[in-house]
Formats: C-alpha cells, sequence, structure tokens
C-alpha cells in the first residue's frame, strides 16, 4: 500500500494503480474522456491533466503511476487551466450542435464542456469534416465529424472483443476512425461501443432519434437470451421499450452487454405480435375474448384427460420461460394428472435422469472463470451461445489461463486456445474418453497435459454437448476430469431459466414423457408455453408432425407463428418485459424483476393465463394474487446452493455407430428465442445470414460441386435447398446445417445423419 | 365648544366639498383608461403573447426537434413526436401546445436553440371549444407564416441583450 495526497485528502492505495483509480476510489472525480477502467490505457484526451507537486508540467492521471508520498492536485489553478484548455481544444473541432446530436443528454463532451468550457467559442476558422460511414445495422457512425478520437471503441474492439474491426487511420488533424476494408463491425459484442464512444460519434442505429434521453423510464430487469442474467436497464416511453442497456454488475455480465441482449427488444414492437386471444373454427382463426378462449382450452383438456386420459397430454415450455410460468404449467398439468412436462426442448439424451444428484448448473460462479488457469470448452459455440461469457474467458486466457476446446467445429474463438481437439460429433465421446484417461495417467501433452499442470481448472460444457445424443456420457467424462484434476465443471446452460426449471421441478418425474418422447410418442393434446415447435425443439420435423397429429393444440404465445397451422387456440402471453418474473442464471443466481411495460393489446402475463386455467379446470391451490406468491410457493423451503450439483453416478457407456454424413448442427446467435427471431435489426447482421452447408473441402470435392452452389440436404422425408460452402475447420463426414431457422425447419434432429445431394 | 365647531362644518358642508375636490381634480385631469378594443396599450418587443412556429426563408422550418422547449416547460404544455426525415435530419411529426396549459412563462421561446418556437405579440384569439385552443404543428406554422415580419423585427431588436 501507498500513502498518497489527492487535494489534501489523504488516501492509501496500490502500488501500481493510477493516480486516476485513487482519485476514482476516494470519491474525487477527475474529467477523462479516454481512460475506462475496463479498457487499456491510451492518455490521448489529456483531459486528465492534474498538477503533481514537484512535477514541472501537468501530467495526465489516467497515465501517471502513484508514488508514496505523492501530492496531486485537480482542482489547483495549473490543474484547471490545463483542463479549461484541453477543452477547449476539444471543441476547436467538434460541431456545436448538441441539439440535433443524438448523444446529447447523456453526453460526456457536454457535461464536461459545462464544467471546463467557454461559454462563447475563440475559434472561428472551418472546422475539420469526417465522412459518415455505414458500419452495420447496430451501430451507426453517421456523425463521425463529433470524434474526438479517444480510441475507445477501438480499444474494446482489440481488447474485449477480441478482433479489431475499427481502427484509426491518418495522423494529426486528419486521424479517424474507422473500419477495414470489408466495412462492416461484425462483432456480437458491438453495441458496448455505443456505451463507450463519449460523444455521439457512434450512437445506436435502431434508437437513432426515437427519443431524448431524459424522456425515458428506466426499469431493471434482467436478460432472457442467454444463461448469464444480465442485469438489463430497460428504457421506456409511451409503454414501448425504446432501448436497453447494462446494468453494471462485476459478478455477472462488468459493464458490457452482448448485441443479442441490447438489441432483441425490437422483438418486443414486431408486427407478428399476438394481441386477441384466437381460436380456430372450421380452419378459420376467430378473434374471441379471454373467457371463451379459457373456456375453450379448459373444455378441450378435460375431454382428452377424461377419454383418453391425462397423460395423453403434454407440456413443453421454453427454457427462458419465467420460474413462475415454469412452475405453474407443472403444477397445473400434475394437478390434471399427467407428468408429461418439459422445458428441456434442444436436449436428445435424457439417460442422466434420475442418475444426478441436483440440477445441473455452470459448477462455480461466473467470476470464478476469470480466476482459473485451466479451462476445458466442451461442445460449445462459445462465442455466438454466450457471448459474454466468451469475453470473460478471452480475458481469462489474456492473463495466462490455457484454454482448451472439444468440439465438432473450429469457429475461432477470438483468444489463445492452447490445446484443440475437432472431432464428428459422433467421436466427441471417444475424444473426452481419452482425454479422461491420459488425465488419469497424468500425461504431460496435449489437452491433458495443460489440464493436468493447472491449479484451478473449470470444464465446461457448452450448448452443443447438452444437446447432444451422448450428453450423459459427456457429463460423466467432465465428471471425472474435473475429479482427476480437482477441478470443477459444469453446463454453462442454454437459457435464462435452464436451472429454474430444474428447480421447480418443470421436467418429468416419475413415469412421465420428457421433451424428446412425447414427440415421438405423440400425445393428443400438447400444451405450448412460448414454443415455437419447428425452431425451439430438437428435432424439429418430428415436433410438425407431433403437433399436426394432435387433436387439441393450446399454444400461449407473444407472437403469432408457425402454431396457426396445427393449433387451435393462440393465447396472447408477455414476454418477459411485461410480466413479472424470476429467472435463475445459470451460476444459480434468483433474480426477480417487475414487468417493464404493460403488456401490448390483451395480452397478459403468462402465470395470470395459468392461474386462470388451473382455475378453471378446478385444480387446487391455484389462487394466487401476485407472481411474487407463485414465487414463493415455487422457492418455498428450497436450499438452491445445496440443490445446484452436477454429480452424475451410474452412466452407462455405449459407443453409437453413425453411418454417412453427421449433421452439426449450432443454432445461430440471433434464432435462440422467439424474440431474437423478430428483432430486425439483428436479423440484418452477417450473424443472421442465411444457413447454409458448410462442408469440409475433401467433401465437397466427393460432391463434386463448387462453393457457392445449390445443394439439396435431407433428413428424413424432407429437404432443404442450401447454398454449399466450404470449412475446413469441420472434421469429415460432417456437414454443418443450422437449426432453428426457418429454412432449415422441415429438417430433422439436430444430431444424426444427414445427406447432401447437388441440386 | 365642540359641539359649536360641528355644527357649522355640517352647517356648511365642508366635508362635501372636500369630497367633490378630488373628483373635481380627476374630472379636468388627463384620462388613463384605455378603451379597448377600439384603442390599445403599446406592446414591448418581448411580449409574451400566441405561440408560433418560424421558418426560414427558404421555407425550411426551423424547428429541429431537439425537444428542449418540451423538457423546460412547466406546465408540461408541449407535445413532440419526431422521426427521421428521408434526408436523415430528426423533424418533428407532431408538435403540439395546449394553450389551456400553458402559462406563457416563455421558456420555450429561450430555450430554442434555433429561434423556432416563439411566442408573439398576439394576445386576441379565441377558441369556441376546448380543443380551439390545441394548437398543432399546423396552426403553429401558420401563425409564424403569417406574422413573420413582425416576429422577426422583434428579435432583432432583443437580439443585442441575448
Amino acid at each position: 500500500m501507498i500513502n498518497i495526497e489527492i487535494d489534501g485528502k489523504k488516501i492509501q492505495t496500490e502500488s501500481g494503480s493510477t493516480v486516476i483509480e485513487a482519485a476514482h476510489q476516494a470519491g474525487i472525480a477527475i474529467p477523462h474522456f479516454c481512460y475506462h477502467k475496463k479498457l487499456s490505457i491510451a492518455a490521448n484526451c489529456r483531459m486528465c491533466l492534474v498538477q503533481v507537486e514537484k512535477a514541472p508540467k501537468p501530467l495526465p492521471a489516467c497515465a501517471t503511476p502513484v508514488n508514496e508520498g505523492m501530492k496531486v492536485f485537480t482542482h489547483s489553478e495549473q490543474a484547471v487551466k490545463a483542463q479549461k484548455g484541453v477543452m477547449e481544444f476539444l471543441l476547436v473541432n467538434h460541431p456545436l450542435d448538441c441539439p440535433i446530436c443524438d448523444q446529447g443528454g447523456e453526453c460526456m463532451l457536454q457535461d464536461m464542456s459545462v464544467g471546463y468550457g467557454n461559454g462563447h467559442s475563440r475559434y472561428h476558422e472551418e472546422k475539420r469534416m469526417v465522412l459518415s460511414k455505414d458500419i452495420g445495422p447496430l451501430v451507426s457512425a453517421e456523425e463521425m465529424s463529433r470524434c474526438i478520437n479517444c480510441t475507445r471503441c477501438v480499444r474494446f474492439g482489440a481488447e474485449i472483443g477480441g478482433q479489431m474491426e475499427l481502427g484509426q487511420a491518418f495522423r494529426g488533424e486528419h486521424a479517424e476512425i474507422m473500419s477495414f476494408v470489408s466495412g462492416t463491425v461484425d462483432s456480437e459484442l458491438s453495441g458496448n461501443m455505443i456505451d463507450l464512444c463519449p460523444v455521439g460519434a457512434l450512437t445506436s442505429k435502431p434508437f437513432r432519434y426515437k427519443a431524448r434521453s431524459w424522456e425515458l423510464s428506466r426499469r431493471r430487469s434482467v436478460s432472457a437470451h442467454d444463461s448469464l442474467g444480465s442485469g438489463l436497464a430497460v428504457h421506456t416511453k409511451d409503454n414501448r421499450v425504446l432501448r436497453v442497456l447494462p446494468i453494471e454488475n462485476d459478478a455477472i455480465n462488468e459493464c458490457w452487454l452482448s448485441d443479442r441482449d441490447r438489441f432483441a427488444y425490437e422483438g418486443l414492437s414486431s408486427e407478428q405480435r399476438l394481441t386477441k386471444p384466437m381460436i380456430k373454427q372450421g380452419g378459420q382463426w376467430l378473434e374471441v375474448d379471454w373467457q371463451a378462449a379459457l373456456e375453450f382450452c379448459a373444455n378441450g383438456l378435460r375431454q382428452i384427460a377424461g377419454g383418453a386420459g391425462a397423460e395423453q397430454i403434454g407440456a413443453l415450455v421454453t427454457g427462458n420461460s419465467t420460474l413462475e410460468e415454469m412452475y405453474l404449467l407443472q403444477k397445473l398439468m400434475r394437478g390434471m394428472g399427467s407428468d408429461n412436462v418439459d422445458f428441456r426442448l434442444r436436449q436428445s439424451d435424457f439417460s442422466a435422469d434420475g442418475k444426478m444428484q441436483g440440477a445441473p448448473w455452470l459448477g462455480m460462479s461466473i467470476a470464478d472463470i476469470s480466476k482459473a488457469d485451466r479451462i476445458l470448452i466442451v461442445g460449445s459455440f462459445l462465442r455466438k451461445d454466450h457471448p459474454l461469457l466468451a469475453a470473460r474467458i478471452r480475458s481469462a486466457a489474456k492473463h495466462g489461463a490455457q484454454v482448451s476446446v472439444i468440439h465438432s467445429t473450429d469457429d475461432d474463438l477470438l483468444m489463445k486456445v492452447a490445446n484443440k481437439t475437432i472431432v464428428a460429433p459422433g467421436a466427441l465421446v471417444d475424444a473426452m474418453t481419452q482425454v479422461a484417461k491420459s488425465v488419469a495417467s497424468k500425461q504431460a501433452d496435449g489437452i491433458a497435459g495443460s489440464l493436468v499442470s493447472g491449479e484451478r481448472v473449470a470444464v465446461l460444457l457448452g450448448n452443443f454437448a447438452q444437446q447432444h445424443p451422448q450428453a450423459a456420457q459427456l457429463q460423466a467424462l467432465a465428471q471425472q476430469i474435473a475429479e482427476a484434476t480437482s477441478g470443477k465443471f459444469g453446463f454453462i446452460g442454454e437459457s435464462a431459466n435452464s436451472v429454474g426449471g430444474y428447480l421447480v421441478n418443470a421436467i418429468p418425474a416419475g413415469n412421465g414423457l420428457n421433451a424428446a418422447a412425447m414427440l415421438a410418442t405423440p400425445r393428443k393434446a400438447y400444451v405450448l408455453l412460448n414454443v415455437e415447435p419447428e425452431l425451439d425443439c430438437a428435432d424439429a420435423q418430428q415436433a410438425i408432425a407431433a403437433m399436426q397429429a394432435a387433436d387439441l393444440v393450446i399454444a400461449m404465445s407473444a407472437y403469432k407463428h408457425g402454431a396457426t397451422e396445427y393449433a387451435d387456440v393462440l393465447l396472447p402471453i408477455a414476454p418477459f418485459t411485461e410480466t413479472s418474473g424470476t429467472f435463475v442464471s445459470s451460476e444459480g443466481r434468483v433474480q426477480s424483476f417487475n414487468g417493464s411495460v404493460k403488456p401490448l393489446g390483451e395480452a397478459r402475463p403468462a402465470w395470470k393465463v395459468l392461474r386462470v386455467l388451473g382455475n378453471l379446470l378446478k385444480v387446487e391451490g391455484f389462487d394466487y394474487e401476485t407472481s411474487q406468491a407463485v414465487r414463493d410457493e415455487a422457492m418455498q423451503g428450497l436450499d438452491v446452493a445445496a440443490k445446484l450439483n452436477n454429480a452424475v453416478s451410474g452412466i452407462e457407456f455405449k459407443t453409437a455407430a453413425v453411418n454417412g454424413l453427421q449433421r452439426v448442427a449450432d443454432v445461430p446467435i440471433y434464432a435462440t428465442d422467439a424474440i431474437v427471431r423478430r428483432a430486425v435489426s439483428l436479423q440484418a447482421t452477417t450473424d443472421a445470414a442465411q444457413p447454409k452447408a458448410w462442408l469440409h473441402s475433401t467433401e465437397l470435392s466427393k460432391l463434386g460441386v463448387q462453393s457457392g452452389a445449390q445443394v439439396k440436404v435431407a433428413q428424413g422425408q424432407d429437404s432443404a435447398l442450401l447454398e454449399v460452402a466450404v470449412d475446413d475447420g469441420l472434421p469429415e463426414g460432417v456437414v454443418r446445417v443450422a437449426a432453428g431457422h426457418p429454412m432449415t425447419a422441415m429438417l430433422g434432429a439436430m444430431f444424426g445423419t444427414i445427406t447432401v445431394e447437388r441440386a | 365648544m365642540k359641539n359649536l365647531i360641528n355644527f357649522f362644518k355640517r352647517f356648511l358642508m365642508l366635508e362635501l366639498f372636500q369630497g367633490l375636490s378630488v373628483t373635481g381634480k380627476y374630472f379636468f385631469a388627463r384620462h388613463i383608461t384605455v378603451e379597448y378594443p377600439e384603442e390599445k396599450t403599446p406592446q414591448g418587443s418581448r411580449f409574451r403573447g400566441l405561440h408560433a412556429q418560424r421558418r426560414y426563408p427558404n421555407g425550411e422550418e426551423r424547428c429541429i426537434a431537439c425537444k428542449l422547449c418540451e423538457a423546460v416547460c412547466p406546465a408540461l404544455a408541449i407535445k413532440i413526436e419526431v422521426a427521421e426525415r428521408e434526408d436523415g435530419s430528426r423533424r418533428t411529426t407532431q408538435y403540439d401546445i395546449d394553450l389551456t396549459k400553458c402559462i406563457f412563462c416563455g421558456f420555450c421561446e429561450e430555450s430554442c436553440p434555433v429561434d423556432a418556437i416563439v411566442e408573439t405579440r398576439i394576445f386576441e384569439y379565441h377558441g369556441e371549444n376546448r380543443g380551439d385552443l390545441y394548437y398543432t404543428k399546423d396552426r403553429l406554422l401558420a401563425v409564424g407564416d403569417a406574422n413573420e415580419a413582425q416576429i422577426a423585427l422583434d428579435r432583432a431588436a432583443d437580439a443585442k441583450y441575448r
């Protein structure tokens, strides 16, 4: 610890920290633009100049390390004169038209110029002009003349995002921020540049000219799009969500937000929103009132339960539904006498059910991942599935952690990967077994060698591993590896409430059917909560067939979607911004939130719909007044920390023979859930491009087609026409075809054999 | 003795004439009453009457939809909706002033960075229905177009104090 004095205040601070850090720690404000606590130090804006005793000139506080006995003056005559001088220079080239600028009202430069600027400009010559640029559908670089060249965006891209997509070109007065030849910024974290930009140079394109910052109401919420549980500040006006910003929490999302969390809100005001209950009669959809719709549902369910039996009713719910919704759905189903309820829609291996000691979770806190020195990532499209977790692991890798990967694709993680094993899905278990054996025998090379030499080992199973047909075996192997290296292992978790679903038993308990079995042996009636079967299920073909064969399909959804083809009732329910609820993140953090806006039209929170449905079906214990009451009942006597346990035992190892081409299916980053799929700007990004059939070049030459040609990709009785493309990172014998997209929704299982022919 | 003085005061109606002398003084003095509506008081250039939206000489409306007037309005009388125009500039799609709420404080005019919203010298206007006093953008622009000469003169006269 070092003793210094700032403005006469005695402060103890760690050696190696900078003056600005010490000052912020002590609550002393020093004006700054280019300094950001999460980014490297550039010291190029010079706004933080302070006077230091015995220094001949003012020094930049952000780049001056503290020394024992240092005396700093942030508001002395010399310091203020320097700061005012810098401000005048910054404003020389900055347009003085705050009323036009979209950043007006929340602009650092505007705020600072109130404190350090002059009322009038002494500069009357011509100002610098920088041409506007189009860098993609999310970030607007319309007003680059406003840029003060702090290079925060450049440093963010290089350091946090992992790829430098913006750079500073030219020198002196001609210096400008621009993208490289490709032209657009495609990072899945690009939205953070908007927050970082201290002026109005980089602004949000979807939010452009929608509202002024002071008109917006801010509501706390939690992200529904991945399992991290990022804090959201939902900004609303006139009962509409107009933008989403991060809520800072160093234990979860730090001060970042992925583009999916940030821009998905556009889907909330999609034209496809369902605003009135609808019933299909004689092939025609009729708008009805809630009473009629709910009675129709209750009668239908009662008839099937009375006739074919309650076990002929199946309930499917997505993992990003709230804890309350999942709890009430399973309570309703069990109240009717059916145990068929599941939220693990994309999972295909359920053999670990009953063999696990608790709910699968991350196995550690999110912050722990930063501290791990050896990380093994198994079966995860990490950057696209969990962008912020990828950023965290990237920063861990930068600080010395060795990252190893076992997967079926070799996507660039934009970080240093020490070892990787890329094999076809069918060989994933073998690859893991190899590592487990080598770890047990303390072998000193490859992935095993890296893991053995570590002190804090983390083994993370991604979505791909969880959806894998041998997921239970992968889990058991991960457990072996973690035990042998005294590390931790866990599931990254697919959706916002993957852990919550287990906690409230939204899974079959006794002899009920799981998600896959429910579709494989079709039921007479289905209750769908937030589900779009053709996009959310492991086997889209099977899901659609099951829906079409059913006598009664009750679709509770915020959107009019494919269900109009086969459903009998559509009940409009509120998405997460319009209802109160709770998400349990993959690290077991229970976060409740309130609705940010009122439900659109006649849509209602799903917990209210389920409550009334429970009353109509005369199921006992459906007298809740608030969602809190539901939560309290669901969480009663539940020790979340004790319930979280990845340990599994008694898993049978068998080799599954796979012939021919194997499918590798990712769920593209902007196809993960119903809201994201309808966010217009996200759908305009390169990440949302139409799915292609990706093949290794040898497979392509076997087929005898050129990259870019159309091929017929077939599974089961149906096929899709897709463009073929080369990815030599893929193992031979596989074809990568995305799931969760309308263009591939007629195909079958996400894993298994698939044929590719010339079209 | 006291009674005697009082008797003469009453007999000679002294107090009556005293009172009448005040009346008489004002009877011959210069009249200050303004015979409105035939006559009108003079107005200063800072008079805060009916609002108007101004245009530039080339016909382009001045308002850039910065919403400062809406934010500063203490009576919450201004309602603005904004959209991006085809040429990429921020423009109002709706600009309403509810004159039944307005307290004519002039803050909107003071906050306006482009002198778009102004208060004119017009104070003789009325509405027969409540809605008549709800001035929309079109009406405000019409007031501005009709009185631009006077508005410009007034701004010029006040320019050196602003």
